[in-house]
């Protein structure tokens, strides 16, 4: 059962061959069994069983949606009532919200059973997951390696089959490269999509929900559920709701699809740009042409992302000062002391970093030559996709330059760290919907993934095109050996 | 030697809006501590602002009554620092692009007449909440009610001379925005605060170094304060000694200000866009709707009431609010012209009187607009004397009836019957031979002194005129 995808199970439950506290239940072993992977911060099986039980009930009254009863579980960035969301922050310990985010709320009104929160990088600041006050979360391939971050206990738990869906947050990568890494299915949609009220802020103007999946089918059926305009969040974008499963059907036949030159040069390592290439001739297969394009100044997308992200996370974080709610410092002197006792102990060292990067970026006669300068760069960025979009309809490229890397590898050198990001920081920038669907394995077996992007709301036809090419493969299907050898 | 002053205002003006600038958390003002804190005012991890149309109304509305331009497209700024009263450890205002540009408000100065001050701009905000430092040992409680309350940050020129001239303004600013209803003008609540920018110069010379005084939230405060600094800063500067800029604070109760911070302690706020907040744009739509339904306002009203025959100083003070300029029209409405400036002086005077000394807003005058009219009109016609006039409007203050019942009933109406005058006139001069006698010999205190023995003869009912007519006609 734990192999079903949410759309069988979504079938499944609504033929009663399967009860809702039934999956619940099987999932809640499969947590409980792969504790090492460290992907789960906090589970409360009272609460997914209640949940399942009202999915179970709603079914019996012939209310269900496709994704009631379907087992979901939700990055530790948003907040929910009823399990604590700490942004895998020391600051945030226990903290228990007295609201659900939108994205948690949708997803709980379509019927989904909340299985627990998942570790992440601390405040989704990092690449790798090894920035969680938590512990690592290992990569279910090979836990000697990154499960990608900072959604790492996203893609590890839907990695290991313990979460047949898992919710995500990407700002700059967060979603595709962990993703990518551990081999599994994850969408960010177009800036705006997604309600960001109740996802704890790292860079506004960045940060976007998003989903973890098996496949893209179940990334469409989830976003049904899980995007739309929320009055709560101002930069919510407010169309009308669509269906993304709409262009699931739609074969690839002459399709223009971008390959941009810039993210096929130095740097990237052989065993990614194989894979990626074979996916590539597989659409060609399908009927697809692929275009050579150019987005010249993709490489500055890192230099401005770590202008604006810190920028923007150095205000975000101040609401952590130990007044209110949080972590206060047990001893010290004045208020001053306070609150510099309690974010220089709550805080760890990325965050810490950031915020000082940020507050240097933004500080007076910097933020002309640092924070407008970023500003600008990042509309020329966002140009250029347009420009691109002009010559094609998609575009294609690998996720990462390298399958994940080893604990340790990259985290005493931050900028090596940073890179990990280049291919997907552009897109980020722009705003459009991103993914990375899984097209084979380089060294050491470990999986990579294809990124795919769309313009602005075209969600519909990059998940159509994902699927097309999920329904002549299977990687996304394989399991790794600690599932099959279970 | 000479000083001149130079003065500035940077006045928050609370806007009347029912819900906080960015949730939906009620404003009203003394509910419990942390009572009307939303999620959002707590800034809760997750929690976003969403702007109230309210108060980007309210601030337009403020735009095109002082004929600055509204900007079509203006930006939400986070100007960062931390205090535990501040809960995001950001305020969201307005920093490059404000919402009101430009603007002009006319006052009258005491020395140079009448005078426009010009208005740099008006930016709409977010105020904090409170630090109670009272009620608890050894802590600090922390209220975040206020906090989100929105403001409008309104700045003008330093162009005014004096402490009267900043009152002036300062009045005249919130004559304006109670006027136009986006502020409920309750000062003791901080409905309405003033920064004041003061720095003194020799004529002719470079601006002088400013000291900012804060958080004035009387006109009282604001005119000790200012004269206080400006006698402060002449002395150091007399003195050879020189001006620091400084934030200072006004202490009421010593007359006194005192350093808060200095500009080597001034906050870098890192200013920036806030991600959160879209430009707020502004449709020429919304603008145009929004002018057709401002009241006209009081630079208009004020020029009306001078056509009526009023002095400009009459004017003004009926302009001094919204619900004094109507009742004064509703007054002059189907008054004969020349009453007009004693209807003027009815309201600024006897009644105004009394509604300072029973904290009543006009609109709870216990004499209506007509009645009032109907009384100045008795006097015209010789009904009454203009000392019965009073006796009848405290008795109308006292709801003892209508103009003519209060004649009637307490039979106050003059007596203007001349036969029924002379009569009591020759009781008088053959009653007072003395005083007849010494008026004669030229004393005309004598002459005074006789009327008024036939005023109290006839109870005050003579008509004065009269008397003194008769009276001479008879003496001579």
């Amino acid at each position: 059962m734990f192999e079903k995808s949410v759309a069988e199970l979504g079938r499944a439950l609504l033929a009663k061959q399967v009860s809702a506290v039934e999956l619940a239940r099987l999932y809640l072993d499969r947590i409980g069994r792969h504790k090492e992977l460290n992907a789960f911060l906090d589970v409360r099986p009272e609460v997914t069983l209640l949940q399942a039980r009202a999915a179970d009930e709603r079914i019996a009254r012939g209310e269900a949606t496709p994704l009631t009863g379907v087992p979901v579980a939700h990055k530790d960035i948003f907040v929910t009532r009823d399990f604590a969301s700490t942004a895998s922050s020391r600051m945030l310990k226990g903290y228990m919200s007295p609201f659900d985010a939108t994205v948690v709320e949708k997803l709980g009104n379509a019927g989904m059973v909340t299985l627990g929160k998942l570790n992440c990088d601390e405040f989704a600041m990092g690449s790798s997951n090894e920035n969680s006050y938590y512990g690592n979360v290992l990569n279910p391939w090979d836990t000697s390696a990154v499960p990608g971050g900072s959604s790492g206990g996203s893609a590890a738990a839907v990695a290991a089959r313990i979460a047949p869906a898992a919710t995500a947050t990407d700002t700059g990568g967060s979603i595709r490269e962990p993703a990518a890494f551990s081999g599994v299915t994850g969408i960010k949609p177009t800036y705006g999509r997604a309600s960001r009220w109740g996802m704890i802020a790292f860079a506004s103007s960045l940060d976007q929900a998003g989903i973890m999946t098996c496949s893209a089918e179940d990334a469409a059926l989830i976003f049904n559920g899980m995007l739309g305009f929320d009055p709560k969040d101002s930069t919510s974008v407010d169309r009308a709701q669509e269906d993304y499963t709409r262009g699931l059907t739609q074969g690839v036949k002459g399709l223009r699809i971008g390959l941009p030159r810039e993210f096929f040069g130095e740097g990237l390592q052989p065993d990614v740009e194989k894979a990626v290439r074979e996916a590539l001739a597989e659409y060609v297969r399908q009927g697809a042409k692929l275009v050579d394009i150019s987005l010249p100044n993709a490489a500055l997308g890192i230099p401005v992302y770590y202008v604006i992200a810190p920028a923007e996370c150095s205000s975000n974080l101040s609401r952590f000062d130990g007044v209110r709610y949080g972590h206060r410092a047990a001893q010290y002197g004045d208020l001053d002391d306070m609150i510099k006792k309690s974010r220089a102990e709550g805080f760890g060292p990325e965050p810490r970093r950031r915020i000082l990067i940020g507050a240097y970026v933004l500080s007076h006669g910097y933020y002309d030559a640092y924070y407008l300068q970023a500003q600008k760069v990042r509309r020329i960025i966002a140009d250029e996709f347009q420009q691109a979009f002009g010559q094609c309809d998609v575009i294609a490229g690998p996720v990462t330059t390298s399958v994940a890397f080893g604990f340790g590898e990259k985290a005493a050198d931050p900028v090596a760290m940073y890179l990990s990001d280049l291919y997907t920081i552009p897109g980020s920038l722009a705003g459009i919907p991103g993914m990375s669907i899984p097209c084979g394995f380089g060294a050491r077996n470990r999986p990579v993934g294809l990124q795919l992007m769309t313009n602005y709301f075209e969600e519909a036809k990059l998940l159509g095109v994902a699927h097309q090419y999920q329904l002549a493969t299977d990687w996304h299907k394989r399991l790794p050996p600690i599932v099959s050898d279970r | 030697m000479n000083w001149e002053v130079v003065i500035g205002l940077e006045t928050h003006v609370q806007l009347s809006t029912q819900s906080k600038v960015f949730s939906d958390a009620s404003i009203v003002f003394g509910a419990a501590p942390n009572t009307q804190a939303s999620v959002i005012d707590m800034a809760l991890p997750g929690t976003l602002p969403v702007l109230n149309k309210g108060a980007v109304e309210r601030a337009i509305r403020f735009g095109l009554s002082v004929d600055g331009s509204i900007n079509r497209r203006s930006i939400f700024a986070r100007k960062n620092y931390f205090y535990p009263d501040l809960p995001k450890g950001y305020q969201i205002s307005q920093y490059e692009i404000p919402v009101v540009q430009g603007g002009k408000i006319a006052i009258v100065s005491p020395t140079r007449g009448e005078i426009e001050v010009q208005l740099t701009r008006a930016h709409l905000e977010e105020d904090a909440g409170k630090s109670l430092h009272e009620d608890f040992q050894d802590m600090s409680g922390i209220d975040l009610n206020r906090a989100g309350t929105p403001l409008l940050e309104i700045v003008s020129e330093p162009v005014m001379h004096s402490a009267d001239e900043a009152v002036a303004y300062a009045k005249a600013l919130y004559s304006l925005v109670t006027w136009i209803d986006i502020c409920d003008g309750n000062m003791q609540e901080g409905s309405f605060r003033c920064d004041a920018n003061v720095s003194v110069r020799r004529p002719g010379a470079p601006l002088g170094t400013r000291r900012e005084i804060k958080n004035l939230n009387s006109f009282r405060f604001l005119q000790q304060a200012i004269e206080y600094e400006i006698q402060w800063q002449i002395e150091m500067l007399e003195d050879g000694g020189k001006i620091q800029q400084a934030t200072v604070l006004f202490d009421p109760d010593e007359g006194q200000t005192r350093v808060m911070r200095t500009k080597e302690d001034a906050h870098d706020y890192r200013y920036f866009p806030d991600p959160d907040l879209l430009p707020l744009e502004i449709s020429e739509d919304w603008i145009g709707k929004i002018k057709t339904q401002l009241p006209e306002l009081p630079s208009i009203k004020r020029d009306i009431f001078i056509s009526y025959g009023l002095s400009p100083y009459q004017a003004n003070q009926l302009v001094a609010s919204r619900q004094t300029a109507e009742f004064a029209s509703a007054t002059f409405v189907g008054a004969a012209q020349a009453a007009i400036p004693d209807l003027a002086n009815w309201i600024s005077g006897p009644l105004s009187a009394r509604l300072n000394e029973e904290s009543l807003d006009i609109t709870g005058s216990k004499v209506s607009s007509e009645q009032l009219r109907m009384l100045a009109a008795r006097v015209a016609d010789g009904t009454i004397s203009g000392k019965m006039a009073k006796e009848i409007f405290e008795a109308m203050w006292a709801g003892e009836g209508s103009v003519d019942e209060i004649i009637e009933r307490k039979g106050l109406k003059q007596i203007s019957d001349s036969g029924a005058i002379e009569k009591i006139v020759d009781a008088v001069i053959a009653a007072n031979p003395q005083q007849v006698a010494d008026f004669k010999a030229g004393k005309e205190k004598a002459f005074n002194s006789l009327v008024g023995q036939v005023m109290k003869a006839s109870a005050g009912k003579a008509n004065p005129a009269q008397v003194n007519g008769i009276l001479r006609k008879k003496l001579s």
